[in-house]
């Protein structure tokens, strides 16, 4: 007789819907969904938004000139220019694009690699385990802004470097946390059973535990973009990122530092210049970290429930 | 200090070796992606002998498999040498220690007003949870977490500096800088504030405190929420557990039962977090120190970066990496001086 599962009674599928009801009953992570999600329509509609020069490259923010004091918003520059004449608003628009590129890439990434060591400490345990740990170990006993920055330096700036460096910083996390369910699962009944029955490692590992280890990684993993934009933001305002006029938010405030002091009739006579791209990039990680902070309450098995 | 722990502290200490082995491993590693003339500044002490990179290669036995090179590098990692920055012109050591003082006096104003602000607003939002006063702590904290350090600098002395003329960038006033190099002041610490006070000279006292103002309030707000995060779900939990609620059937009064039985339990975990602190500081201080002008070892690192001065990111990163590790393990053996469930062994 075959055993009829209903998908309504699936742990998973509850633990979803729990999740779900929650985040709709904390009014903060419905904010901070509502600004993920504008910024997820601004970067896929930036080609409309701020349309490119035909044949250039998008990501190159069109420039007005060459003369260096930033000019205030006007109707053909709707957030006024930065210094060097470049369009403050094209920069923002696809700035938001970069963001989302090195946020994503870097997490899939990191997640990816994080899985494959995790679930290989965690399987096979003993020396394996140990070698794989302490080289996290190794990873993790520096604040990782420092090593991204000493890596970035090693490969030679730009945003490629910026994205591998933190990669390789960002991986230890999350293997350390699937290494964690892998411990606690592989000890647990079924998957006794699917070896007794002769399922070959690999397939124990992908098909029985990981699915069971996953749920956690997905949430640390989505909400760490937030941080993830952050650090790139700062090591690409420390000039270690694209070169001069490439869309991204952490250069462009970086192009606002000599303007801060305004002119002598007016302190604020160049506002736009470092209001406009950190609003930007502040909103961005203030979106996930709204959804991740709500997320953490409603996943934490101490609080969570009461 | 009981035998337990004893061998408690000489078990952690001993797995040091093999964690600070690892950590100048992986700085080694690094320099190995710089071809061997470029490398040879790593054991420069004086940039006359940048002329003699050929004899340097050879000395050093930079053409040697990569066990050989390790450790000629960590013998002279061991005896203070990492070697030469031409952004600075001085050995990164040296760089390291002159301007570690501007870096420990942010330190000093910093930490503790994060510690302090961090559990009370942590405390404040448990107790009163799911009110007004809750939600408005959470979403400060939240904001202060998402503020990238480097704007909320740029627009604080945009408002301060530029706006109201108060509280400038760098460390002190030409004015103070020159009173100090004439030889009038004496500098004890390399702490301005505290030389000021020894030296019982306010004018550099107001000056010094005026200048750290900035950087201070910066550090706070973005590592603030770390302590409160945490304090919040630790006092939550310890808020639900059966003996508040003895001690409330006894019938002592809220204030006794969070200040004396629930604050003091929740506290414990907020022990543990000192370890990120010290690791958030480090990085808040390459962005913060850099955009203030205040020039203490992050300021040298971000300045290094930028040049391309690779022994001084690296002997930075060196440095960083043993001071986190070595706060971790303060951490480790205060965490089991403190809670004596925590097993030993």
């Amino acid at each position: 007789m075959k055993i009829k599962l209903n998908v309504e009674d699936s742990p998973r599928i509850k633990e979803l819907k729990f999740t779900l009801k929650r985040i709709k009953e904390t009014p903060l992570s419905l904010v901070g969904l509502a600004i993920i999600i504008l910024f997820t329509i601004i970067a896929i509609a930036a080609p409309v938004l701020a349309p490119p020069r035909f044949g250039r490259d998008p990501y190159i923010i069109p420039r007005y000139g060459y003369f260096p004091e930033p000019q205030p918003p006007s109707p053909e520059h709707p957030f006024g220019t930065t210094e060097g004449q470049y369009d403050l608003y094209y920069g923002v628009i696809w700035g938001t694009r970069t963001a989302y590129r090195i946020g994503i890439l870097v997490v899939s990434v990191s997640a990816l690699i994080g899985i494959i060591i995790g679930s290989l400490a965690g399987y096979y345990k003993g020396i394996i385990d140990e070698v794989l740990m302490r080289l996290t170990d190794i990873i993790l006993a520096f604040p990782g802004l420092i090593l991204a920055m000493a890596l970035v330096v090693a490969f030679g700036p730009g945003l490629n470097s910026i994205t591998l460096a933190l990669i390789l910083v960002g991986w230890p996390t999350y293997a350390r946390l699937i290494r964690g369910e892998f411990l606690r699962i592989t000890s647990e009944d079924f998957v006794e059973a699917a070896k007794a029955i002769g399922c070959s490692d690999f397939r124990v590992i992908v098909k029985h535990i990981l699915p069971n280890a996953i749920f956690p990684l997905l949430v640390v993993a989505s909400l760490d973009i937030g941080a993830i934009v952050i650090t790139a933001a700062a090591l690409s305002f420390l000039g270690l990122g694209a070169p001069e006029g490439y869309a991204d938010w952490g250069q462009l405030i970086a192009l606002s530092r000599n303007w801060i002091t305004g002119t002598a009739d007016n302190p604020f006579a160049y506002w736009h210049t470092y209001t406009i791209p950190g609003l930007f990039l502040f909103f961005f990680v203030m979106g996930w970290n709204l959804l991740g902070d709500a997320l953490r309450d409603i996943l934490d098995p101490m609080i969570r429930r009461r | 200090m009981s035998t337990g722990l004893r061998t408690y502290v000489i078990r952690r200490l001993i797995l040091l070796i093999p964690t600070l082995i690892g950590i100048t491993i992986l700085i080694f590693g690094i320099t190995q992606l710089f071809d061997p003339v470029e490398r040879a500044s790593l054991y420069i002490t004086n940039p006359k002998q940048a002329r003699f990179a050929e004899e340097i290669i050879k000395k050093y036995g930079l053409d040697q498999p990569f066990y050989i090179q390790y450790f000629n590098w960590l013998s002279q990692v061991i005896q203070g040498n990492l070697g030469w920055s031409q952004s600075l012109h001085m050995p990164v050591l040296e760089a390291l220690m002159t301007r570690f003082s501007a870096t420990a006096e942010l330190v000093l104003y910093s930490a503790p007003l994060i510690i302090i602000l961090g559990i009370f607003l942590g405390k404040i939002s448990a107790v009163k949870r799911n009110t007004a006063i809750d939600h408005m702590t959470r979403v400060i904290a939240i904001i202060g977490w998402s503020l990238p350090a480097f704007w909320l600098g740029i627009i604080l002395l945009a408002v301060f500096y530029g706006g109201l003329g108060i509280f400038p960038p760098g460390r002190l006033s030409p004015w103070a800088e020159a009173m100090i190099r004439s030889g009038e002041f004496k500098v004890y610490t390399g702490l301005y504030t505290i030389d000021a006070i020894l030296n019982l000279n306010w004018p550099i006292f107001v000056d010094a405190l005026s200048h750290l103002v900035l950087p201070v309030i910066t550090l706070t707000t973005i590592n603030v929420a770390l302590i409160m995060r945490v304090m919040r779900s630790s006092m939550l939990e310890q808020l639900s557990k059966t003996y508040i609620i003895a001690a409330r059937a006894r019938g002592l009064d809220e204030k006794t039962v969070i200040d004396r039985h629930a604050s003091k339990n929740a506290l414990i975990p907020v022990i543990t977090l000192s370890g990120l602190l010290t690791a958030g500081l480090l990085s808040g201080m390459v962005i913060t120190e850099t955009i203030f002008e205040f020039k203490g070892i992050g300021y040298f690192a971000a300045h290094a970066a930028t040049q391309l001065d690779i022994p001084a990111v690296l002997g930075f990163a060196l440095f960083a990496g043993i001071i986190f590790v070595i706060a971790n393990l303060i951490v480790d053996i205060l965490y089991a001086y403190i809670d004596p469930r925590i097993k030993l062994g």
